[in-house]
């Protein structure tokens, strides 16, 4: 991956840009010692490293526009960065830009459950959301594997997704307002504690736009009252296509669970050494998981183990205890870390109409062979968000070459069968020379033009999304 | 009345035009004005083009009756999520409504309190913007984060930044039961609060709305031996708000609910229609300003507003958090009042500059919008 070159001119004016931040913002929020602009060195996709001029650490949205002022003043590039777990390298730097960090950023504001909304500073992170309205009997529905660490800043500029999207859609079904930088510093309010934010839809574009339409500082969040119960079913195949079958099976039924988690042999065995989950050893298997009451559980899951039972599964087992569940589920959220133990991997999310994926799945493994590197599938199969991981060994002269050429096969694949280059974790510069796989100039114009009117100098995470020849005249004007 | 009957036409129709255009699918939401010369009709683009019940998973063209989509789907067992509206009674309008009409205008029905208005369930869209080009954005898949998300622009764009030729959706499986509570209350703020009470529960509420002289309406749907449990449970739950009644008849609650979705109460009767986006709890207190006659949808964070002709309600409103759009007025209130709420400047810039890049020419429903 390429990265600009980077402005010489700002490069040598960095004692003078640094002085100029340190004059709108306090001491501590300010970092330029080479040793410390390290720690920004890279997000989650770790290939791609380059220390920033500096970092800016706000605490206020009021230093946020101060900042982004200063900046715009220069001409100097920013790149947002959330909790720095874009496995994209949405947060990646160059050497001529400031990191504007939002981490400072995370207190909650406004909790107010009879109109059933938080509002929180962007740079919390996504599971203390939950965590702060939880012992009311409420959550957050947006639940990605890196809720943890992740914040709502980043959730925003990726449109972040997980497990339960089926029932409860992403990070744009459940954003009501937000309160924005723009690269001027001037402070907009969009949208609020109502349902719909007036005027055109600009919230729905500025989530999911990899902090290139402005900064994110506060946010005000959809939140829902607890369901009573849930539970998951494993259910075991020997193939592949009989797995896939059976979930479009499911869903003609008119069930609709919250999940529905699929995870192929390579992946399946590697997460039983190490989670212990008890999962059967077979080719494919579904974790599917229902709400409700006991009751309700149980009318659902009755339903979809007559389905299942029709496609001859090798094992059909329902969570007997809320203790099974957990174990259940840290097979499946511990899949990623599993692999890690084997290898390096490169983790693709593409998504494709949910009809295509035994095919998908069948060439995926044709190709595996062809390019000598193991893959191992886990993925959302109720919305077809696939994530194969692509395995290969960093201290190996041209495996990550390697791996990147199969893992942009896959996604042109993906893009071919009626589906898109990611679901859930943004272009960055990892899947940024693929878009003309999937857009054609004219589409990749239409959103161009939408970036020219909120950052009209092109300052704001200029390298990402787009590939660099097509933003080039944008970026030199 | 420019009429094209596919893309390629469209295109061709747009970039050649030199006159503004009125822009309509089936003509049945005539909100605000625009100064256009011609009009251009979606209607002839007609046919759903892809249909995966497996998938969840419908792509029409924009021209295509509602009608015929939600018929589709119910052969299948399917709906569309967002329970769109029908307003041809509310605004004395023919003609017959389009899926493209109904993303342009975001029309969202009951349902948008548990699935997410017009814009949450559309997954794709093709268009034409203002100087001819067509343009693809999303696709037809459910989680797609790949480039900026247009297809949300453009839903609820009514027409200002492109011609929509094509759609895609999210669709849900149709509940098999359903049942409607109805809470007697004495007034708007205990009917807000009994709403809120069925909305903070477990118990999956997907309608929420308040008819003077009705009550307290909550829906729920599902499988039948849910709504059983789920029908006792919120019974129980709402007592302390008020009497409750309970309607089981699918077909019953089918007509209650789509007589709130359609606006029923102010049929035939005179007076301006104002639709007005608020956080549900100000909904009583906004309802006391305005005067007039009032439906609360969405748990109180829909206002449907029947005033006297003329009446200009955010200046009854004052100061609020939201947005009120005048739906139905004469033309000379339309003349002289604002169909949509005017917007801070920093908004209305922003605004405009993306009109002024999508439909150079301004041709595109000049004015409309701002």
């Amino acid at each position: 991956m390429q990265m600009p070159e980077p402005d010489s001119s700002i490069l040598a004016r960095k004692a003078a840009i640094v002085a100029r931040l340190r004059e709108v913002l306090p001491a501590d929020a300010v970092i330029d010692d080479p040793a410390e602009t390290r720690a920004y060195e890279c997000d989650a996709l770790t290939a791609y490293r380059c220390p920033p001029l500096a970092a800016v650490l706000p605490r206020t949205t009021e230093e946020v526009a101060a900042a982004l002022k200063v900046c715009h003043e220069e001409g100097v590039p920013v790149v947002p960065r959330g909790s720095g777990t874009s496995l994209a390298g949405g947060a990646l730097p160059t050497a001529d830009s400031i990191i504007l960090g939002v981490a400072r950023l995370n207190r909650v504001l406004e909790v107010d459950y009879d109109d059933r909304f938080i509002r929180v500073q962007s740079g919390r992170t996504n599971l203390s959301v939950t965590g702060a309205v939880e012992a009311d009997g409420f959550f957050y529905a947006p639940d990605p594997s890196s809720q943890l660490a992740c914040a709502i800043a980043g959730n925003i500029g990726m449109n972040s997704g997980g497990a339960h999207c089926l029932k409860y859609g992403v990070t744009t079904n459940n954003l009501l307002g937000v309160t924005m930088v723009q690269m001027d510093g001037t402070v907009v309010e969009i949208g609020g504690a109502h349902l719909d934010a007036g005027g055109l839809d600009l919230l729905g574009v500025i989530c999911g736009s990899e902090g290139q339409l402005g900064v994110v500082t506060e946010a005000t969040l959809r939140i829902l009252a607890k369901p009573e119960g849930a539970r998951p079913v494993l259910i075991g195949f020997n193939s592949n296509e009989v797995a896939g079958e059976c979930v479009a099976d499911i869903i003609k039924a008119g069930v609709l669970p919250v999940a529905i988690e699929f995870m192929d042999r390579p992946c399946i065995r590697a997460t039983e050494d190490f989670a212990h989950a008890g999962y059967p050893d077979c080719e494919a298997l579904l974790i599917i998981e229902v709400e409700g009451s006991p009751e309700e559980i149980d009318e659902q899951l009755g339903l979809i183990k007559q389905i299942a039972a029709k496609h001859d599964p090798v094992q059909l087992r329902e969570s007997q205890s809320e203790e099974e569940s957990k174990k259940i589920w840290l097979g499946r959220k511990s899949a990623f870390g599993a692999m890690g133990q084997i290898n390096d991997y490169l983790c693709l999310d593409g998504t494709i109409p949910v009809s295509s994926l035994p095919y998908v799945l069948r060439r995926i493994g044709e190709m595996s062979k062809e390019f000598g590197l193991d893959v191992a599938n886990v993925f959302h199969a109720g919305d077809g968000n696939m994530h194969p991981l692509i395995l290969f060994d960093a201290n190996k002269p041209g495996d990550l070459e390697k791996c990147e050429a199969f893992g942009a096969e896959v996604l042109k694949l993906c893009v071919e069968v009626g589906g898109c280059l990611t679901g859930e974790h943004g272009v960055g510069i990892e899947k940024r020379d693929l878009m003309t796989a999937q857009f054609s100039d004219a589409d990749m114009e239409a959103q161009l033009r939408v970036k020219d009117v909120f950052d009209p100098k092109w300052l704001l995470n200029p390298a990402k999304v787009f590939p660099l020849a097509v933003t080039a005249p944008r970026r030199a004007a | 009345m420019l009429t094209p009957r596919d893309e390629q036409e469209l295109a061709e129709a747009i970039a050649s035009a030199r006159e503004p255009l009125r822009i309509i699918g089936g003509g049945t939401r005539p909100v605000g004005r625009t100064d256009a010369a011609a009009t251009l009709t979606t209607a002839d683009l007609e046919g759903i083009t892809l249909y995966e019940p497996g998938a969840l998973t419908v792509v029409a063209r924009a021209g295509t009756p509602l009608a015929e989509i939600e018929a589709t789907l119910a052969e299948e067992g399917q709906r569309l999520p967002f329970e769109p509206g029908d307003w041809r009674a509310l605004l004395g309008t023919e003609g017959e409504p389009t899926i493209g009409g109904a993303v342009a205008a975001n029309v969202s029905g009951p349902r948008r309190v548990q699935a997410g208005a017009c814009r949450d369930s559309l997954i794709g869209v093709r268009f034409v913007d203002g100087t001819g080009t067509v343009v693809k954005n999303g696709g037809r898949v459910m989680k797609n984060v790949t480039g900026y998300d247009l297809v949300k622009l453009m839903a609820g764009s009514w027409g200002t930044l492109g011609v929509l030729t094509e759609v895609s959706f999210k669709v849900l499986p149709a509940p098999e039961a359903s049942a409607l509570l109805t809470v007697e209350v004495d007034d708007a703020t205990a009917a807000v609060r009994a709403l809120a009470a069925a909305l903070t529960s477990p118990w999956d509420v997907t309608g929420a709305a308040y008819l003077p002289g009705t009550g307290a309406m909550v829906r729920i749907e599902g499988f039948a031996a849910s709504i059983d449990y789920r029908t006792g449970k919120l019974a129980e739950h709402l007592a302390p708000h008020g009497a409750v009644t309970v309607e089981r008849d699918h077909m019953n609650v089918a007509g209650a609910w789509r007589a709130v979705r359609d606006v029923a109460p102010f049929h035939g009767r005179a007076g301006d229609v104002w639709r007005i986006s608020v956080k549900p709890s100000d909904a009583p207190a906004i309802a006391e300003r305005l005067g007039g006659e009032q439906v609360f949808d969405w748990g109180g964070g829909l206002i449907w507003a029947l005033l006297p002709e003329g009446t200009d309600a955010r200046a009854r409103i004052g100061r609020f958090s939201g947005h009120a759009t005048l739906i139905r007025a004469s033309d000379e209130t339309k003349a002289r009042i604002a169909a949509f709420q005017p917007e801070p400047a920093p908004l209305a810039k922003i605004a405009a500059g993306l009109r002024a890049k999508f439909d150079p020419k301004g041709i595109l429903n000049p004015g409309l919008m701002g």
